[in-house]
Parts: structure tokens; sequence; C-alpha cells
């Protein structure tokens, strides 16, 4: 005689709890969909470079007077949002709104730097492909950190109204995931824009 | 993810917090009171808000199923035209320019606006009813996934109506897309518009895989998925990582031509290879997509109508998987012709030759599964098991285009476009039209015409061939493809004209194809809920189906549900009757990713305009960017900023925020 499956009544979490939920997915998704994006940046550099007659880049040696420090501050921001983070997880508001500041902060300062950087340029977008590429990579990136700082200031919104809680903070979590990924996905740009020649790459 | 322990989660503060926290569902039968109350909590309002706003996910298959025809047919009337055309040698019907646009812009509607949404629709329509679920993982991705997708199809032919279609191809080789050769805004529109619609693909894409992971019915372990699920899953993850490389190649072509940069042009150290190795490490992977749900569609229905499983469905199911991971590492195939190194060439024409063996697979287990059951003949069925014999002929002049020496000697001729033609028709649009036929009842509660259907299959069939056979031996006896016309002394005149009356005869199939799908929609035999007596879920549900899909979750013991008692496999039976009820507002059930153990109870979101909106203020940007107009431009990025703040903003109803506060 057959019998018939049964699922067990056993207690489940209703919506979001913690970080879990079914947005994250949604979050990684965007994520990878992301990486691969700037992997297709990052081919075209390396691919266009090893085809060209050397030397391609236009610097042999970036300075890195000012990107490195820029680098620095956008990890900081990193710990900076991860601190925030936290202290939401434990309901402590003040704390999370100061660490979502700072984040907010850094990263506006790394905007500001990056503009900087390109404006002492001495070569524009048309100058060559190198040109080309690395404006419109960095020029990505910096799209992306535009739209993190807009999910930053959201997140700090949206925490001075004691919306969250130890419990439901699955948006905030899921927020503080993109600007991690935004500060990863910078050290590889920095790697190949301001390290590979250092190493004799399409010098 | 495992579910948080009882007590750790909880904030100080107590007990009954912990209480709307974590909730025991309950167990029990369906009622009609039951099915009353989820009827007016899962229900869409009727009027033009209702219509706009709409998260169902039933809703939105049925408009990309009814978007994609309409594309398939203008897109079948720009082919017929093109046709008569060539006709004859020395034809001028059209001028060079005009065929230039018509067979580019035919490309472009069949591969992005018709052969991928049309499966899009029907995983839509048919993955939350296969997987006794109730909606998909985001009910309003999935809105704005089609939005975008009509946005950018009305976007792309606001062009070709405006005489700026795309003229260079679909592939849209550099350096003729460059403004110095094709100075109109043809390729503009091409390029903003194919960035437009990817967002759709990707966020389509991103919704199929959390589904896929998360909102099966308690017991629907990976190894009991349907085969249209592993296609689909497959295509979405494949889709998820390549569509940014052709948003970036058609990015960087539109900045090429828009703001003097050099990544295309040699004159500035720019690589035009690097176009086709984007556009290609994207368009080859893209094919195994627009083409593996489809194969699943086979898988699927074909034991249907052999009244038994599928033969090796694990093989199967890996050999879907296998195709795509090939399908990465083949994109140089296309570019065979370039002057690249030989050993790349080699490389590449060992994995394009290697895909045969997953295909085979496939051809294989459908063949042992015909001559293993005892087939049914219905349209569906001539529809399912007339794709082994296309897939088969497409299949092997692919095998012969993988041979390098063998594809120099064919490429650009007629042979290619044959090859695809046998490809993309044999196993999407014929397993297509299968699957309308096989889920039509589902959709509608009706049947369709089933003497109809078969007039419809040998029209299109006979008419396929014809058109399409003939023409390996035009691409043999030297025609190119994708000039306007030949001359006299060529000789191959008749041979064209076959094609001609072939692609007529075609074409009148599909037009009973589509007077079937009319007629029926009102007219057919009620079908009952399960008519064809299959095996998978949605079949145990009504036709069509109630908003909520399932008063109940069922809990799934086998890979054929409905099947389980002739074929005895197991003693355990799937559990349709009883199950969870998830009444206390829009529910739906979350399991684990490989044994689909209850997880999580989600609450769904109401029916919101907010995708509408979002689509609508994409439409603008694109819009502005077109015609560099920056005001329009910023105007649609602050409707879209304004409305993802809307989106994003912690909802109470969805229990992303405490209530304690606010």
């Amino acid at each position: 005689m057959a019998e018939l499956a049964t699922a067990t009544p056993t207690p489940l979490p209703v919506g979001p709890v913690r970080d879990h939920g079914i947005g994250r997915g949604g979050m990684f998704a965007l994520i990878a969909s992301e990486a691969a994006l700037f992997g297709y940046l990052l081919f075209s550099y390396y691919y266009t470079g090893a085809s060209a007659p050397t030397p391609w880049v236009l610097e042999a040696h970036p300075a890195l007077k000012l990107a490195l420090p820029n680098t620095l501050i956008l990890l900081l921001s990193s710990v900076a949002i991860w601190f925030a983070e936290r202290a939401t997880r434990h309901e402590e508001r003040a704390k999370a709104l100061i660490g979502c500041g700072i984040a907010f902060v850094l990263g506006t300062i790394f905007v500001a730097v990056q503009m900087f950087e390109w404006k002492a340029k001495a070569y524009g977008l048309a100058k060559s492909s190198y040109a080309s590429l690395y404006y419109i990579t960095t020029g990505f990136h910096m799209a992306h950190v535009v739209v993190g700082l807009a999910v930053l200031a959201m997140l700090f919104v949206w925490t001075g109204l004691g919306y969250f809680t130890p419990t439901r903070r699955i948006v905030f979590t899921n927020g503080s995931y993109y600007w991690h990924f935004v500060d990863a996905i910078w050290l590889a740009v920095f790697t190949t824009y301001y390290i590979t020649p250092y190493l004799g790459f399409a010098t | 993810m495992s579910p948080p322990s009882a007590t750790a989660a909880v904030a100080p503060g107590g007990s009954n917090r912990e209480q709307s926290i974590r909730r025991t569902p309950t167990i029990g039968p369906s009622s009609n009171e039951l099915r009353e109350r989820l009827q007016r909590i899962w229900e869409t309002k009727p009027g033009l808000y209702g219509w706009l706003a709409t998260v169902d996910h039933k809703e939105i298959g049925i408009r990309y199923i009814v978007t994609a025809f309409v594309m398939l047919v203008i897109g079948g009337i720009e082919a017929l035209i093109m046709r008569v055309q060539l006709a004859g040698p020395e034809q001028t019907l059209l001028t060079p320019q005009q065929y230039n646009m018509l067979f580019s812009t035919h490309g472009v509607t069949m591969i992005f606006l018709y052969a991928s949404p049309i499966l899009s629709g029907f995983s839509n329509y048919l993955w939350p009813l296969l997987f006794g679920s109730r909606d998909m993982a985001f009910p309003r991705l999935n809105a704005l996934s089609y939005w975008i997708y009509l946005a950018a199809g009305i976007f792309m032919y606001a062009g070709v109506f405006v005489g700026a279609g795309p003229n260079d191809g679909w592939f849209n080789y550099v350096p003729y897309a460059q403004f110095r050769y094709d100075p109109g805004l043809n390729i503009d529109f091409y390029s903003l518009g194919m960035i437009f619609l990817g967002i759709s693909t990707s966020v389509g894409a991103a919704n199929f895989i959390v589904t896929l992971l998360r909102m099966r019915a308690p017991g629907m372990s990976i190894n009991r998925l349907p085969i249209i699920i592993w296609g689909t899953a497959t295509a979405s993850f494949a889709n998820l990582l390549i569509v940014p490389a052709v948003s970036l190649a058609f990015f960087l072509l539109w900045l090429d031509r828009q703001f003097h940069t050099q990544f295309f042009q040699v004159s500035g150290g720019g690589q035009p290879l690097l176009w086709q190795h984007l556009f290609w490490m994207f368009g080859h992977p893209w094919v195994y997509a627009i083409v593996l749900p489809a194969m699943g569609m086979v898988s699927d229905g074909l034991p249907v109508f052999c009244r038994r499983p599928l033969v090796g469905y694990a093989p199967v199911a890996l050999a879907t998987v296998a195709t795509m991971l090939l399908g990465f590492g083949v994109w140089v195939h296309h570019m065979f012709a370039t002057g690249l190194p030989g050993l790349s060439l080699a490389f590449f024409s060992a994995a394009s030759i290697l895909i045969a063996v997953p295909s085979a697979i496939s051809v294989f287990s459908w063949i042992a599964t015909i001559w293993l059951g005892r087939p049914v003949i219905t349209a569906a069925f001539l529809f399912f098991a007339s794709t082994i014999v296309l897939f088969v002929i497409g299949g092997v002049s692919g095998f012969m285009t993988a041979s390098v020496p063998v594809d120099w000697e064919l490429t650009d001729t007629y042979f290619v476009v044959a090859h695809l033609h046998y490809v993309l028709l044999g196993i999407n649009v014929f397993p297509v039209m299968g699957a309308t036929h096989f889920w039509f009842p589902k959709f509608t509660g009706r049947m369709m015409d089933e003497r109809l259907g078969r007039w419809s299959f040998w029209t299109t069939f006979t008419g396929f061939n014809v058109a399409f056979l003939p023409m390996h031996l035009t691409g043999l006896w030297g025609m190119p493809r994708r000039v306007y016309t030949y001359p006299v002394e060529m000789g191959l005149g008749p041979i064209n004209m076959v094609s001609t009356v072939g692609s007529f005869v075609l074409a009148i199939g599909f037009l009973l194809f589509f007077i079937n799908v009319l007629r029926s929609r009102t007219r057919g035999a009620p079908a009952g809920d399960n008519p064809w007596d299959a095996y998978t879920l949605e079949w145990s549900t009504s036709s069509p189906p109630p908003p909520y899909n399932f008063a109940v979750i069922p809990t799934v013991a086998s890979r054929h549900m409905l099947w389980e008692d002739q074929l005895g496999e197991t003693r355990e039976r799937s559990n349709l009757e009883e199950g969870f009820i998830l009444d206390h507002g829009k529910e739906a059930l979350a399991t684990s990713a490989l044994d689909a153990e209850p997880q999580r109870i989600l609450h769904m979101p109401d029916d919101t305009i907010i995708p509408f909106v979002l689509a609508a203020g994409m439409l603008v940007l694109f819009s502005g960017l077109l015609v560099r107009n920056w005001p329009i431009t910023a105007i649609g990025g602050l409707i879209c900023a304004a409305d993802l703040v809307a989106w994003f903003w912690p909802r109470i109803s969805l229990l992303e925020r405490g209530p304690a506060h606010g």
C-alpha cells in the first residue's frame, strides 16, 4: 500500500530574518552579473594592450601618490559599513548612523579625488584606445560608487527612521554587500591600471 | 542557508516578537472557503491600473508569449519580402540599403525579440506551476523584465519605422558599424536598444536562478526537476554572466560613434577584433540559451505522448549543463576566418566538435523514448518529434562548420544560413509550436483544434524544408549571404525560386497555426485539468490555474507526480490533497536549494505600478541618450532613481522592517 509523502510541520521563519531571506539571492545575482561586467572591461584592457604595438599604455609609471591613498580610503569605507551593519545587528542605532555616515563621507572623498585625477591627466578620452579604456573603466567604477553612495544615503535615512531591528534588517545587510562589492572590484581595476604597467604590461 | 536557531535570533523584548518571526504552518486539505480567501488575496484588480500593476507570473508569461509571437510575425514578413527579392536574379524590389536593413532587422527581431522572450514567456508561466509554488521569487522583477522587453522592442522598432533600423547584420561588425561608414542613427538605435533589452534579460535570469534555488515544493529535490527547468536554469546562469559582454560591446561602440573614443578604431590603437570577441563571448552561449529551454520542452512533452518516462533523465539533465559549459569555450568558431593563430583555432574547433556529444545524448534519448513508448500521434507530438529530424540536420551542418578548413570554404555563404535556420527553427520554433499545442489547454482551459494543428504542422514542416534544405546547396554553389541579389550567370535562379516558394508555404503553415490559436481560445473544446494525462504538477491544478496556483502546497515524492500509481516506482506518493496552508496574507513557501526542505514562509509583494514606471523611466532615459538631449536623459534618470527608492523602501507588509519603530 502506498503511503503519502508529508511535509513535517516545523516552526519556520516568516519573512526575511537577520541576513537570511530571498532578497539575498537577488543581491548575489546582481553582484555576479556586475562582476562579469568588470571582467569584460578588464579583458578589453588586457586583450587590446596585448595585441597593440608597444608602448600602448600612455603612462609607464602611473602616479600612485593619489591613487594609493584613495584606494585605502575606499577600503576604510568598507570597514565603516561593516561596523554599521554590525551595530544594526545589535540595535545600536547611533553607531549604525555613524558608521554609515563615515562610509558615505569616505566614498564621496574617493569620488572627488578620482575626479581630480581625471582633471590632472594630460590626455582626454579620445586620445587612444588606452585613454578610452582608462576613462571608461574608472568611469564605470565611479558610476557604481555613486549608486553605492545613494544606497548608503538611503540606509542612513532608514536607520534614522528606526526601521531596522536585529531581526528585520535584510535591506541594510544587502546594501552593505553592494558597497563591499564596489570596494572590492576597485582593487581589480586599481591593479590593472596602476600596477600592471610597473610590471611591464604593454609599455 | 540553515534556518536560524530558535532563540539566537530573538532580540531583547521577548516572546511576542518570536511569535511573529516564526510560525508553524498548518497542514490540511483544500476547501472552498480557503480557495475563496486565497482568491481574494491573490487576484489582480480589474481595470487599467490592475493591468499595469499585475505581478502574476501567469499574466506576465502570457504577455511575453503574445509579444514574442507578434515579433515572430513581423520578422517573418521581413523574411518574405527578402525572399521575393531573391526569387530571381537581379531583381529590383529592394535597394541594397533596404535589403541591408531588412536582413539585419530580421535577425535582430528573431534572435533577440522573439527566440529568447518566447522561452521566457513559457518559463514564466510554467515554472511556479511546475514547482508547485505560488509565484516566482521576485514577482515585481518579473513584471519589470516584461515591461523593459516591451519598451526595448518599441525603442528598436521606432528606429526601423523611421528608416534607422540596424543595417550591419545582427552581429554588427566594426568597422562598418562605425560612424564614418554608417553615419545615420541606425546603429545607435540598435546599440542603445540592446543595452536596454539586456537589462530585461539580466533581471529575468536573476529571477529564474533564485526561483530555482528557493521556490520549489517540499520534496522536489534537484533530481526531480523537469528538464525544461534544467534548460531554463542553465540558460539563466549563462545569461547572467554573458549579457554584460554584449551590453558593454554595444556601449563601447556607441561611445566610439558619438564621443570619439578609440575602442575599435585602428587609427587610435583600438582593436576591431575586440568587438567580435565581446560579441561572440556573449553570442555563442546565447545560442544555447535560446535552444536549451526549448529542448527541455521536447524532453518534457515527448514522454507524455509516448506514455512513458523520458529515457535517460540524468544524462539529459547533465548534457544540458555540459552543453552550456562547453558553450562558453566555443565563441571563436565564429571567427575562424579572421586570421587568429592556428593553435587557437584548433582549440576552439575541438571544443565545438565536442558539443556534438551532449547534443547527441538528448537526441538519442528522444529517439529511445519514442522507440520504447507507445506514441500517440497528436499535433504536439509531431512538432516535438520533428525537432529530432531538424536538429540532426542542423547539428550535422554545425559539426561540419566546426572544422576550420570546411568553415573557411563555407563561411558567409548560404550554407551557414541553412545551418542556423535548421538549428533555430528546429530547436526553438518547432518545439515552441509543440509547446503551444501542449500547454494551450492549461493557459486557456480549451484545447487547440487537432485537425488544423496537423495541417499547420505538415505545412510548416514541408515549407521549412523546401525553403532551407536547398540553401545548403545554394551555399556550396557559392552564393554569399547578405547580398541583395545575384547575377543571372551564376545560375542560382531556380534554386532560389524553390526556397522562396518554400518560405511562402512555411508562412501559410504559421498562418494556420495562429488561426488555430485564435479560434481555439474561445471555441476550443473544454480541456479539464489534465487533458493529456501528463505527469507534472501544473496538470494537478485547474485550467487555467487560479491566481494562487495551488490552494495547499503539494509535497513531492517523485519525478512523475501524477503517474506514480501507474509507474509504481516507489511506495511513497506525492501528496497533492493536503499540504501547507499558507493564508496569512500573500504567502509562499521557500525551500532549500538541493533537497527542497521547507525553509521559510515568504510574504509576496502586492500588485504595484513601480516596475512599469521604472521601465517607462528607462525608455525616457535611453531616448534622451539616443538624441543626446541631456535634460531628457536627466529626467529619465531621475524617474528611475525615485522609482528605485520607492521599490526598495522597506515595507512592513514584506517584513523588511521592524514594526516597533517607524
